[in-house]
């Protein structure tokens, strides 16, 4: 997993409620293996049905295009299951979401990416993304070491995760490297719930 | 102290726990399928790491294979690719594959009961976000990404912090013409879409207790779209009648030695949960859906909302988007609205009792001019078993479209899609924008209910149906 320590770049803000895994990555955009993920990133609402870019799609206009950070409504990321989403987010640039909530899933595979998902409360993405909209140019630092956002005009909102999850995105740790370091407890596990719970292993 | 039904599974799966409060769960069950594995399959053979425990392992192919008669993998050419590639990587890792042409074969949430590869107070994951329809059992279900599929396949196990619980408790008595679907649908409805969200959520009461499983496995399954990652109903003997003499359910001795266990899993009088909701079921109508989120829940014999009927503005931004992409007008009835097409299939709702639900309504009845019905039974199993009962001769007599099973047109992911404009009623369990397909509108609502609309060619109170009796 790619390393999160400061990222400086781009911030978009999307405010509607209950944007969803489908907006972010409609099912017929990842079927296979998809070269490029991040060109299908909100499908739907950033092209045509001839491929072509919709002007109106907020980013595809030039102040905010080739953002780096999403600030978004509630329930960011609701709906499937689909680590897609997260992959055609990461595939655009776009590293860090700021929502006052999220679907569970989403939450869960943005951290397994190296995304990271800040949770602030209702008025305070409303303040940062009020900020972004009225700055010159809508550039927001995110310092994961300090727990800071610094907004575009000197504002700063703090923020914090859960230790363990700023531990592994500042070290850049996958997950599964501490699931295999516990086999000896997986193996007397396994040993005695067979003798447990022999229906379980098709005894 | 008093346990939960979900504590109790939870302190039955830890490996270890951790310092900071989380633990090592291991996983009894994993159930893949082709559209989110494929990743995980790579990284394990970069890593050279071997799959764990297959015999705890199933996998499937549902969510992008064609569902016309005599297809294959070379049906929906878009999808080809993924097909052929599950099939590879079963083969590398010697794991069981229900394939396209399988007995066994079905969407995967309709199959992990029906197979009794779920079972009550056992952990079931897979990367799809419907997984809690297994908790209709009593498992501990739940949808995971494909970076957990990797874990889980290398280790057998996930790393997790304890959700919290929340029990929703059921009471009174459905009406005539009200159906599980509507039991959960009016639970998000009143509710949204996100008062689960951190929660493992246990359906209770009466209403619930009454339901026959595949009832139970329809609450469950939409439990995400009340924002919780797990939903799931205490085994009772429904449970146990269930599952007896099913493939993978235990057999003799093991059987025996289960059962006890089983019953020993309901909560404990006096458990705490950290919240509660209490539904009355004597109020629920036939329910329908107008917008783009599962939240935008009216009655039959209600009338669309005006945005400013919503107090909140995230709700009432929603609202008018949604009118928008409905084309949909404030204030005149949902009933009589005309549609396009009308969908049975998904893991919500195309188990054998909703296929026999709907076909009670098509019964001597014709699918109504200029509209396109489709039948797109939950498994192989249960076509099977509808036509061995003659159903599909009702449902092809009255002009619905009879297909092979598959997540269908509730993922738009097979070429099975409703144009752009179309409006929809359909049993499954998102009406986002462009579910169905770019540009589709779609209305949930119980498969009854989707029949009803597909013989009168609009959205129509099921009651009138049942009241005026077989055609």
């Amino acid at each position: 997993m790619e390393k999160f320590t400061v990222l400086r770049g781009k911030a978009v803000p999307m405010m509607r409620a209950n944007i969803n895994t489908d907006d972010i990555i409609a099912a017929q955009a990842m079927m296979g293996k998809v070269e490029r993920i991040g060109d299908r990133l909100f499908t739907g609402a950033r092209y045509d049905s001839d491929g072509n870019e919709r002007p109106e799609f907020i980013l595809n206009q030039d102040r905010y295009r080739g953002s780096r950070i999403l600030v978004a409504g509630a329930n960011f990321g609701c709906g499937s299951s689909r680590e897609a989403a997260v992959w055609a987010l990461t595939g655009y640039g776009i590293r860090c979401v700021i929502a006052p909530s999220y679907g569970e899933i989403f939450h869960d595979n943005s951290y397994q990416n190296g995304l990271l998902p800040i949770i602030l409360d209702e008025a305070t993405v409303a303040r940062i993304a009020a900020a972004i909209e009225g700055a010159d140019e809508p550039v927001v630092t995110v310092d994961l070491e300090r727990g800071e956002i610094r907004l575009p005009e000197n504002g700063l909102v703090r923020f914090s995760i859960p230790e363990e999850r700023r531990a592994a995105l500042l070290a850049g740790m996958d997950e599964l490297d501490i699931l295999l370091t516990r086999g000896e407890a997986l193996n007397s596990f396994q040993i005695r719930d067979r003798s447990e719970r022999p229906w379980i292993w098709g005894a | 102290m008093p346990l939960t039904l979900f504590e109790k599974i939870w302190n039955r799966h830890v490996v270890s726990e951790f310092s900071d409060g989380r633990a090592l769960i291991h996983i009894d069950r994993h159930v893949l399928q082709e559209t989110t594995s494929w990743q995980a399959f790579d990284a394990l053979r970069e890593r050279g790491l071997p799959v764990r425990n297959p015999e705890l392992t199933h996998s499937v192919i549902d969510h992008s294979v064609a569902t016309h008669p005599g297809r294959t993998a070379d049906s929906f050419p878009p999808t080809r690719d993924m097909i052929l590639a599950m099939r590879r990587h079963c083969q590398e890792f010697g794991l069981r594959l229900y394939d396209i042409d399988s007995d066994r074969q079905g969407i995967v949430h309709v199959i992990s009961p029906e197979l009794g590869i779920a079972q009550p107070g056992c952990t079931l994951v897979c990367a799809d976000s419907h997984t809690a329809t297994s908790g209709g059992l009593g498992a501990w279900a739940w949808g995971i990404g494909t970076t957990q599929v990797l874990h889980v396949l290398a280790t057998q196990m996930l790393l997790l912090r304890k959700p919290e619980t929340m029990r929703v408790t059921f009471n009174g008595t459905p009406g005539r013409g009200v159906f599980a679907k509507d039991l959960i649908l009016h639970l998000i409805g009143q509710h949204g879409v996100a008062t689960g969200t951190g929660h493992v959520v246990e359906y209770a009461g009466p209403a619930i207790r009454a339901l026959p499983v595949e009832g139970r496995l329809t609450v469950c399954n939409m439990s995400i779209e009340f924002g919780a990652r797990a939903g799931l109903i205490a085994a009772d003997d429904t449970t146990f009648q269930y599952l007896a003499g099913r493939e993978f359910a235990p057999k003799g001795a093991a059987w025996d030695a289960a059962l006890p266990e089983w019953r020993r899993l309901p909560s404990d009088d006096g458990a705490l949960y950290h919240r509660e909701l209490v539904v009355d079921c004597d109020a629920i109508t036939p329910l329908v859906t107008w917008g783009n989120s599962p939240q935008d829940v009216i009655a039959i014999d209600g009338r669309i909302p005006a945005p400013d009927s919503f107090a909140e503005p995230d709700r009432r931004a929603m609202a008018e988007r949604a009118l928008r992409y409905m084309d949909l007008t404030p204030g005149t009835p949902i009933e009589g609205t005309p549609i396009d097409y009308a969908f049975i299939g998904s893991c919500t709702n195309a188990r054998l009792s909703d296929l026999q639900e709907a076909a009670s309504i098509a019964r001597g009845r014709k699918v109504a001019p200029g509209v396109r019905a489709l039948i797109v039974p939950g498994s192989t199993t249960v076509k099977r078993e509808a036509e061995a009962s003659g159903l599909d001769t009702i449902f092809r007599d009255a002009g619905f479209e009879w297909r092979e099973s598959a997540c269908s047109m509730c993922v738009a992911a097979n070429g099975d899609m409703v144009p752009p404009g179309k409006r929809s009623i359909s049993t499954t369990n998102r009406n986002f924008e462009g579910r169905q397909g770019p540009g589709s509108r779609t209305h949930l609502a119980s498969p009854a209910m989707v029949a009803a609309a597909a013989v009168t060619g609009k959205i129509t109170d099921v009651r009138r149906l049942l009241d005026a009796g077989e055609a």
